[in-house]
């Protein structure tokens, strides 16, 4: 498993023509089932690039490692504010750390 | 089915670092310049960008020169590059930075606002976003962008490149852009070799899957003239997640140790250099290691203090996340254990070696109205991301100025439904072979044959011999390939692309009798590197008419 999507938090992004996570995956990956939930059509192609963590605006992707490289159970989500990135990062034994990265400058800066 | 025609001044193929920026030149010089930009993915998130980027690797620092960093390149490449190539960038790399600092890009400074030095020509960004700021410069110019669309071939009548066909897999329409000049920025390739992981975890590779040489294979399908595919990159990564060492080694100044924890660079290749020799030896001095047994190789980080390893955590969220995951998982805190590491599978690319296409100085491919930037240009060793902005540039400028008496020309409906038919077959087929299978097949072939990670990279004439045809017979399948859907169209599509890649490619490690690049062209056949006889571009052209690789070669001051 490269990324891990919880359908209780998915809302679909109903209302727009695609899923956030559809239309920014490099790899043409990820899409709508039926119940509007979005999941990824084939885990092995993913790059584990984390644009479709990044870009949903609930927070229901995870970036995991597929268990052949690690077995470990760490996981790391995403929030992008204007100008910086927020992650967490769970480890193996579920302790958090949350970085703040600066990600774009604004007008002004 | 539809068909869209859309005409253009400037067609763009390939919404990557070159080709944003090149659409966003365009707009600068010309605000009513007619340019579309063709684009696989999302320009938001496409190409070897995607992830975002912790540094720029070509800078040209307070104290340094263009003919310092020209002669840096060339010691790097081993007396081969275009140096003419290598000047034009070099010049241009500092304004290039500036201009994408404008548009958001956030780079560390000292307090005097100089960038600050994260190595002799490197600087430290903070480029999670660099995409998305570079998507949204292009999105305030005038340019149609139609991302989600593949191209399959140029619009080429023999005299000239007229435009380029695609398909958009969202909308299952085929496109034929006729524009007055095409600039291919489409990335170099990967997938042609048998990749490290497996499985689930095929696709952990250093280069984009998804950059799998298109524009190559598009430029060799028309015969143009390419140029040094024998010089393939072999990046030396952290183990299983390919992350970049440089972050660490530049970054945190992380010695690489073998098993023994002793110094190997220093203790057992002083010859090639120790701790200051060149990029490709850091791989070769790893993989003679590992042969000698005293693998696995590191980097040491258990050096590193609390702070040390959070900013090197930041910087590989800037870029490579998932590395962040394999120090998250139990027993791999990089403060606590070293960092292993290993050579990729080979790469075919422009950036970092010099595959692609024959350009001039000017970005002119051999085939009049195409234009190279970028991955896909050839002869310019190093360029990396600051270097593709500056090609796009260049490229930019010579498009508008030789366009200015070019007029678009009708297209034959023959030709327009011939490239349909040749694009869109596999769908049409209900059995056949899978495009994963072809893939696989590929892989395994250039892996044994060709100088993969199983062979150690190491090549000879039987052995290539052996590849050449089975490549060939490999090509003759692909009339037999099947897609049930558009997604499984592309795969089939990319097939195709790295296969007369890995032709042209199989022509190149043949013909270079002499071992130049340690790793990225090592003959166990001619061991030796022969600078009487090898101080010379090797150079191709493929004929569709008859199906023939003709080789020729370039003095290295063309």
């Amino acid at each position: 498993m490269s990324i891990f999507i919880d359908e209780n938090i998915c809302n679909g992004c109903k209302g727009l023509p695609e899923a956030r996570c559809e239309r920014i995956c490099p790899g043409d990956l990820c899409y709508r089932k039926e119940n509007m939930k979005a999941t990824i059509r084939d885990q092995s192609a993913c790059w584990t690039c984390a644009c479709c963590v990044k870009e949903c605006p609930v927070q229901a992707i995870e970036l995991r490692l597929p268990f052949q490289v690690c077995s470990g159970g760490s996981s790391l989500k995403a929030r992008l504010k204007r100008d910086k990135t927020i992650w967490t990062i769970w480890d193996a034994e579920g302790h958090q750390e949350e970085f703040i990265i600066q990600a774009r400058y604004l007008k002004g800066d | 089915m539809s068909i869209s025609h859309i005409d253009t001044d400037i067609l763009i193929i390939g919404g990557g670092a070159a080709g944003c920026f090149a659409a966003v030149e365009i707009y600068k010089k010309s605000p009513t310049c007619n340019v579309v930009v063709m684009e696989k993915a999302h320009i938001e998130r496409s190409g070897c960008l995607a992830m975002g980027l912790n540094a720029i690797n070509a800078y040209l620092h307070a104290g340094q020169t263009p003919d310092s960093y020209v002669a840096y390149v060339e010691r790097q490449f081993e007396g081969i590059i275009r140096k003419d190539l290598v000047y034009s960038i070099v010049q241009g790399l500092n304004k290039a930075v500036k201009d994408v600092e404008d548009m958001g890009l956030p780079i560390e400074k000292n307090e005097d606002g100089t960038y600050k030095m994260r190595g002799k020509r490197s600087i430290r960004i903070f480029g999670e976003r660099l995409k998305p700021i570079l998507a949204e410069a292009v999105q305030k110019t005038s340019a149609l962008v139609l991302n989600r669309v593949v191209a399959t071939n140029f619009i080429y009548d023999g005299d000239r490149v007229r435009g380029a066909f695609g398909y958009g897999v969202k909308n299952s329409t085929f496109y034929v852009i006729r524009a007055k000049a095409v600039i291919v920025a489409t990335g170099g390739a990967s997938g042609i070799y048998k990749p490290n992981n497996t499985g689930e975890a095929r696709h952990l590779i250093w280069y984009c899957p998804w950059n799998v040489g298109t524009g190559y294979a598009m430029g060799i399908r028309i015969g143009a003239e390419m140029t040094s595919f024998e010089n393939r990159f072999v990046a030396l990564r952290v183990k299983d997640v390919n992350a970049p060492t440089g972050t660490i080694a530049i970054g945190a100044r992380a010695k690489q140790i073998n098993a023994r924890t002793e110094d190997y660079l220093e203790l057992y290749y002083k010859h090639l250099g120790g701790n200051k020799c060149l990029t490709q030896h850091r791989v070769l001095a790893t993989i003679e290691e590992k042969k000698m047994g005293r693998g696995p190789c590191y980097l040491d980080t258990t050096t590193l203090n609390e702070s040390d390893e959070r900013r090197l955590k930041e910087d590989f969220l800037n870029m490579n996340p998932q590395i962040i995951l394999l120090w998250a998982s139990k027993g791999m805190n990089p403060r606590h254990k070293p960092v292993e590491i290993q050579g990729t599978e080979p790469f075919i690319v422009g950036g970092h070696c010099q595959a692609g296409y024959w350009i001039d100085k000017e970005r002119r491919t051999t085939i009049p109205g195409l234009y190279a930037a970028g991955e896909v240009a050839g002869g310019a060793p190093k360029k990396y991301v600051s270097g593709s902005w500056v090609e796009g540039r260049i490229a930019v400028t010579t498009a508008m100025e030789d366009i200015k008496d070019v007029t678009l020309k009708d297209i034959d409906t023959e030709v327009i439904q011939g490239e349909k038919a040749r694009a869109l077959a596999p769908l049409t087929k209900k059995t056949g072979i899978s495009p994963q299978e072809v893939r696989e097949r590929l892989q395994k072939i250039m892996d044994e044959y060709a100088g993969g990670i199983s062979m150690n990279y190491a090549l000879h004439e039987e052995r290539l011999l052996e590849a050449r045809r089975l490549l060939k017979c490999l090509r003759d399948r692909i009339k037999d390939m099947t897609a049930v859907n558009n997604y499984n169209l592309v795969e089939a599509l990319e097939c195709i692309d790295r296969i007369d890649v890995a032709r042209v490619l199989v022509e190149h490690l043949i013909y270079r009798k002499e071992s130049r690049w340690a790793c990225y062209q090592t003959r166990l056949d001619y061991p030796e590197k022969d600078n009487c006889r090898w101080l010379t571009f090797v150079n191709s052209l493929y004929d569709s008419t008859t199906d023939e690789i003709k080789m020729v070669e370039r003095p290295l001051c063309s």
